[in-house]
C-alpha cells in the first residue's frame, strides 16, 4: 500500500461535497486539478449514488478506483472520495470532527447556516484541513484561530450580518 | 451608483425564486451588475461582489470573469479581501487556469507577511492547488517557514510541502534539513502534519525511507504517551486521545517496518499493546484497531501477532456496526492468500455474511467466499453460493455464476456434482450468466463422457420447462444436437431415463427456433443441432424440410447456415456423417477467472479459442476443408462466427512469431499459489475419470537433459498416458546452479505441426539458487502420427535484476519416447 513515485497518492482525499437530500450542492472542495465539466459530473454521479442508499446502509461505497465514505447529518451529507489505501473508519471520525467543528462556530449548526454562510463554512474547513490532510486536531486550537481571524476583518458587520431566514 | 446588493440578501433573494428559469433570471440580472461593477474597477465593493459570485458558482452557475477579479483581491492590503480573494483563487483558479501562474508573486509576499493568519492563507492556498511551476518558485518560502518555532504556521508549511513534494518529487531533499526535529514538537498540530510529511517522504524514496527507519523507537514512544497518558480534554474523542495521530503514526510505522526485521520488532510491543487495550465501544476505537491491523499485517510481525490481527478481523465481523463488518471483510480479502488457514477459521462467519441486508457487505462477503473455496469445503461452500445465487440482486448474478462456475471447475468433488452445479446455475440465474460460459460449458460437457446421457436428459428436462433463459437454451441445443440419439435410445445410468421420442426432440427444437424468445444466436444453435440429429436421428425429411424452409429465412446466419446445411444434403451427402460425428474431446490450458471473460453482445470470445488447437478433425478431401471454412471451421465455436477467428492476444501469440512455422501452445501463467497444479482436473482424454495423471507407465524411458546453459539445466522426465500410446506425457524439471534465483521463470514450448501439445501450470515461477529446489511442469504431447519427437524451447527469467531469455532446439528426445 505504498504511493509509487510519478505522483501517485495512495493516502490522500480526492474531494469532499456537501450536498441537500434535494441534491442541492452546499460545500465543494476539490484536492486534484479537474475541469468543470468533470467536477459536475463527479459531483452528479456522487450524489445519485449516495441519495438513493437505504438509512441503514453501511457509510462506505466503492466507485470507479475510489471509496466513498459519506454521513448524513440531519438535511446535509457529507461526503468525501478516498484513495484505495486510506480507513474509512477514521475518515468517518474526520467527517464528524468537521461537524462538530461547525457546530462549535455557529452553534447548533443547521443546513441554513451553511448555505447563508458558505465562506465560513470554507473557512473552517480550511483550519482543519490542508491538501486532503488533516493539520490539527484540537478543536480548541481551530476555534481560537477562526476567533483571531475573524478580528481580523475589516468589515465585521457585513461579516456577521445575519438576514432573517 | 446604488451599492450592490449584499451577499445574504442575494442568497435570501434567490432562494425565493420557485422555478429554475426564475433563478437563471435573478442570476442573469446580479452578474451583469457584478459585471459593470468589476469594470468600474470598485475597489470597496469587489469583496462583496465576488462573494455573490462564489455563491452563484456553487449553484452552478458560471464565473471565470471572476478570476482576475480574486487576483486583485489577493493582492489587496485588506484582510478581508484577501480572505475571499484566496478563497475564490481555490475554487476558481485552479492551475488549469491561465491566469494561475499570477498569483506566485502575492502568495510570495504573502508567505511573508507580518500576520500569521495572511500568511496562513497563502499556505494554505498553496498547499490545496498550487501547480508545479509556483511550487517549484515557492518552495524555499515553504521551506523556512517549516523551521519557524511558530506552531501555526509550522504545521501549514508541513503539509504545504507535502503538496510541493507531491507535485515536484525531485525538490523533497530540500526538505529534509527542517525534519531534523520534527517529531520533538508538542504541539499535535505539528505533530500530525510533520507524520504526514515523513510519510510522504518514506513512500516517494527508499534513500529517505532507510534514513528514516531511527525515528522508529521516537514513533514508539509518542504513541506510547498518547495511549498511556490520562485524559486530555483538548484531543479527546470518546476517552481516547487524538485518534487521527495514532492512526497516522500507525500508518508510518507500517511503511518503516515493512520489509525491515529490526524496525518491526521494535514496534511489535506496541502494536500488541495498542491491539489489546484500544476501547471497541465506539467507532474511533474501532478505527485505531483497523489500522493496527493493516499495519501488523504488512510488516514483519511474528506469528502470535498475526494470529491476534485476524481474530480482532474475526471479532469485527461479529459487530453490529455494518461499517466495521464491511471493513474487515475488506481487510480479510486482503490478507486470505497470506494467510489462509487463519481466514478459514472465519469461513462461517463470512458465509453468515452473505445474507446481510447491506449491498456492500454482501458484495465483499461474496468475494471472500469465493477465496476460501478449496476442495474441502467445495460442497458446503457451493451450497451456500447457491443459495445466495438464488436470492441475491441482479447486479451480484453474473458475478456470482462466474465465481460458481471457476470454482466447480477447479475443485468438483465428482462429474456429475459438477454438471448439477452447472444445471443449477443455469436454471437460477440463466439469463444473468455471461455470454463466454456457454462455450465453457459446453467444453466441459464434452470431456465428461461418461455424463453424456445424464446431462443431455437434465438439459432437455430443463427445456421443456423453460426456454427464456439463452445462455441455458444454447447449451441445451448444442447437447441435443450431440447427445441426441443418447436422449431417445434411454441410456441413463444416473436418474431414471425419461422416454422421449424423436419427433418431441426436434419439436422442441423447431421450436425454439420459431420462438420470440430465442436470440439469433440461439436459433443459429437450434438449427445446427437439428442438423446434427440428421446423422443420429432416422428423421431425416423432417430434418431436410426445416433446414430448407430457413434457407430463405429474414435472418441471414440463419439463411446462410439453412443454405449450406441444404448444400450438404444435396452435394455432400457422402459427406455428412463424416463432418456431423461426435465432437472430439477439447483442449483448453488455462482456466478462466471472471476478471478475464470478455463480455461481448451475443458474440462470444471463447478461451478455447485462444489455444487454437482444437484436434484437428480428419480431413477425407480438400473440398471438406472448404466446407469447413464455410462453417466457420470447429462447431465447438459458436457458430455466430462466419469469419474463422485470428488470434492474437495470449502468449502463444509472441511466440508465434519468434518460432514461424511450428504450431505451438504458449506458457500458462502461473496459477496463484493456492492451488497446487496436480490436484487440479486433468485433461481428461478418453474418458477416464478423475484418474491421476500419472498412473500407469507403461514402459520406463529414460529421461534426458533438454538445455543446460548459464546454470540453468531444465530434465525432461517420461511418462506414457494409460491407455492412450500416443499420448506421452513429459515432466520438465529446471535446476538452478547459479548463487542467485532465477524469477518470472516461464518455460515454453512449440512443436511441429502433426503434434498437440498441453502444457500444464508450473510449480512456481522461482528456480532457488544454488540447486536447492527445482520447478516442475508437465507437458502433454499427442503425437498420433508417430513422427519423431522435436521441440523449440523458449526460457524467459529475470537472474540478478536483468531479464534473459533464451531460445533452443530439442531434437535429443529418446526414441522410445514418441515411438
Amino acid at each position: 500500500m505504498r504511493g509509487g513515485a510519478g505522483g501517485i497518492q495512495l493516502f490522500s482525499m480526492r474531494f469532499l461535497l456537501l450536498f441537500s437530500r434535494q441534491g442541492k450542492l452546499r460545500l465543494q472542495k476539490w484536492f486534484t486539478a479537474l475541469s468543470d465539466r468533470d467536477k459536475k459530473k463527479i459531483i452528479r454521479d456522487v450524489m445519485q449514488m449516495v441519495l438513493v442508499r437505504p438509512p441503514k446502509s453501511c457509510n462506505f461505497l466503492q466507485w470507479r478506483d475510489l471509496k466513498i465514505v459519506y454521513r448524513r447529518y440531519a438535511s446535509l451529507y457529507f461526503c468525501c472520495g478516498l484513495e484505495q489505501g486510506d480507513n474509512e473508519l477514521i475518515t468517518l471520525e474526520l467527517l464528524h470532527r468537521y461537524v462538530e467543528l461547525l457546530d462549535q462556530y455557529f452553534g447548533n449548526v443547521c443546513e441554513l447556516d451553511i448555505i447563508f454562510n458558505f465562506e465560513k463554512a470554507y473557512f473552517i474547513l480550511d483550519e482543519f484541513i490542508i491538501g486532503g490532510e488533516v493539520q490539527e486536531t484540537s478543536k480548541a486550537s481551530v476555534a481560537k484561530s477562526m476567533e483571531e481571524a475573524d478580528s481580523l476583518q475589516e468589515t465585521m458587520e457585513e461579516y456577521l450580518n445575519k438576514p432573517t431566514y | 451608483m446604488p451599492a450592490p446588493i449584499r451577499l445574504r440578501e442575494l442568497i435570501r433573494t434567490i432562494r425565493t425564486a420557485r422555478t429554475q428559469a426564475e433563478e437563471r433570471e435573478m442570476i442573469q440580472k446580479e452578474c451583469a451588475a457584478i459585471r459593470s461593477s468589476f469594470r468600474e474597477e470598485d475597489n470597496t465593493y469587489r469583496c462583496r461582489n465576488v462573494a455573490k459570485l462564489l455563491y452563484m458558482h456553487m449553484l452552478g452557475y458560471p464565473a471565470h470573469f471572476g478570476q482576475l477579479e480574486c487576483l486583485k483581491l489577493i493582492a489587496s492590503q485588506k484582510f478581508t479581501d484577501k480572505r475571499i480573494g484566496y478563497l475564490g483563487a481555490m475554487l476558481l483558479l485552479d492551475e488549469r487556469q491561465d491566469v494561475h501562474l499570477l498569483m506566485t508573486n502575492c502568495i510570495k509576499n504573502d508567505l511573508n507577511h507580518s500576520t500569521q493568519y495572511v500568511q496562513g492563507l497563502a499556505l494554505c492556498t498553496l498547499g490545496c492547488m498550487g501547480s508545479s511551476e509556483m511550487c517549484r518558485d515557492l518552495a524555499g518560502e515553504v521551506e523556512k517557514l517549516l523551521k519557524t518555532s511558530n506552531s501555526y504556521l509550522r504545521k501549514k508549511a508541513a503539509l504545504c510541502a507535502v503538496h510541493v513534494i507531491r507535485k515536484v518529487p525531485e525538490l523533497m531533499e530540500m526538505f529534509l534539513p527542517a525534519t531534523k526535529n520534527l517529531l520533538s514538537e508538542k504541539n499535535h498540530g505539528v505533530l500530525h502534519t510533520s507524520v504526514v510529511l515523513l510519510t510522504e517522504m518514506c513512500e516517494r524514496s527508499p534513500d529517505m525511507l532507510s534514513h528514516f527507519r531511527k525515528l522508529v523507537p521516537q514513533l514508539v514512544r509518542i504513541l506510547k504517551n498518547l495511549i498511556m497518558s490520562g485524559y486530555s480534554p483538548e484531543h479527546d474523542v470518546s476517552g481516547i486521545s487524538d485518534p487521527f495521530l495514532q492512526v497516522r503514526i500507525l500508518r508510518l510505522l507500517r511503511i518503516l517496518g515493512k520489509g525491515d526485521d529490526d524496525s518491526s520488532e521494535a514496534m511489535n510491543d506496541i502494536l500488541a499493546q495498542v491491539a489489546t487495550n484500544t476501547e471497541t465501544s465506539k467507532n474511533v476505537g474501532n478505527a485505531i484497531l483497523y489500522e493496527t491491523v493493516l499495519t501488523i499485517m504488512d510488516i514483519k510481525s511474528e506469528s502470535g501477532l498475526r494470529v491476534l490481527a485476524i481474530n480482532i478481523l474475526g471479532r469485527f465481523l461479529l459487530n453490529n456496526d455494518k461499517n466495521i463488518r464491511y471493513v474487515a471483510l475488506t481487510s480479510l480479502l486482503k490478507t486470505v492468500q497470506t494467510d489462509h488457514n487463519a481466514v478459514q477459521r472465519h469461513r462461517s462467519t463470512i458465509v453468515d455474511c452473505l445474507k446481510d441486508l447491506d449491498v456492500s457487505i454482501k458484495r465483499r462477503a461474496m468475494e471472500l467466499s469465493f477465496a476460501l473455496v478449496n476442495g474441502n469445503n467445495i460442497r458446503g461452500m457451493m451450497k451456500e453460493l447457491l443459495y445466495f445465487l438464488d436470492s441475491c440482486d441482479p447486479d451480484f448474478k453474473a458475478d456470482c455464476a462466474s465465481g460458481i462456475f471457476l470454482a466447480a471447475e477447479k475443485y468438483a468433488p465428482s462429474k456429475r456434482w459438477h454438471i448439477d452445479t452447472i444445471m443449477r446455475v443455469l436454471t437460477t440465474a440463466g439469463s444473468y450468466v455471461r455470454d463466454d460460459s456457454v462455450p465453457n460449458l459446453i467444453q466441459l460437457i464434452t470431456n465428461s463422457v461418461e455424463m453424456h446421457a445424464y446431462t443431455v436428459q437434465r438439459l432437455y428436462k430443463a427445456l421443456l420447462d423453460d426456454i427464456s433463459q439463452q445462455p441455458l437454451v444454447q447449451v441445451a441445443s448444442w447437447c441435443i444436437g450431440e447427445y441426441g440419439d443418447l436422449l431417445v435410445s434411454g441410456q441413463c445410468e444416473e436418474e431414471e431415463p425419461i422416454q422421449v421420442s424423436e419427433d418431441e426432440v426436434l419439436d422442441v427444437l423447431e421450436g425454439l427456433l420459431v420462438s420470440n424468445l430465442s436470440t439469433p444466436v440461439t436459433r443459429g444453435y437450434s438449427l445446427t443441432a437439428i442438423m446434427k440429429l440428421s446423422t443420429r436421428f432416422s428423421s431425416l425429411n423432417r430434418i431436410k424440410k426445416v433446414v430448407s424452409i430457413y434457407g430463405s429465412s429474414i435472418d441471414v446466419e440463419l439463411q446462410q447456415r439453412a443454405v449450406e446445411y441444404n448444400a450438404l444434403f444435396k452435394k455432400y451427402d457422402h459427406m455428412r456423417p463424416a463432418l456431423l460425428e461426435r465432437m472430439p474431446i477439447m483442449e483448453k490450458t488455462a482456466t478462466n477467472g471472471p476478471s478475464e471473460t470478455v463480455q461481448t453482445n451475443g458474440e462470444t470470445d471463447s478461451t478455447i479459442l485462444d489455444t487454437k488447437h482444437l484436434p484437428s478433425i480428419s480431413q477425407p478431401a480438400s473440398q471438406a476443408n472448404d466446407l469447413l471454412d464455410l462453417l466457420g471451421g470447429n462447431d465447438v465455436v459458436p457458430i455466430i462466427q462466419t469469419t474463422v477467428p485470428t488470434k492474437p492476444a495470449s502468449a502463444g501469440g509472441e511466440l508465434l512469431d519468434l518460432l514461424g512455422d511450428l504450431s505451438l501452445t504458449g506458457g500458462p501463467t502461473p496459477t496463484p499459489a493456492s492451488s497446487v497444479p496436480m490436484s487440479q482436473p486433468p485433461f481428461l482424454l478418453d474418458g477416464l475419470t478423475s484418474q491421476p495423471l500419472f498412473n500407469d507407465i507403461a514402459a520406463v524411458i529414460p529421461p534426458m537433459t533438454a538445455y543446460n546453459k548459464n546454470g540453468l539445466i531444465i530434465e525432461f522426465t517420461f511418462e506414457r498416458s494409460n491407455p492412450n500410446p500416443n499420448i506421452a506425457v513429459i515432466t520438465i524439471h529446471a535446476t538452478n546452479s547459479t548463487e542467485a534465483d532465477m524469477t518470472e521463470f516461464v518455460f515454453q514450448a512449440a512443436v511441429p505441426k502433426t503434434f498437440q501439445l498441453q502444457l500444464l501450470s508450473p510449480s512456481s515461477n522461482v528456480v532457488p539458487a544454488f540447486n536447492q529446489g527445482s520447478v516442475t511442469q508437465v507437458i502433454r504431447v499427442l503425437n498420433p502420427q508417430k513422427q519423431q519427437l522435436r521441440m523449440r524451447i523458449k526460457l524467459t527469467y529475470t537472474h540478478k535484476g536483468s531479464p534473459v531469455q533464451d531460445l533452443a532446439e530439442v531434437n535429443n528426445f529418446p526414441p522410445q519416447s514418441w515411438q
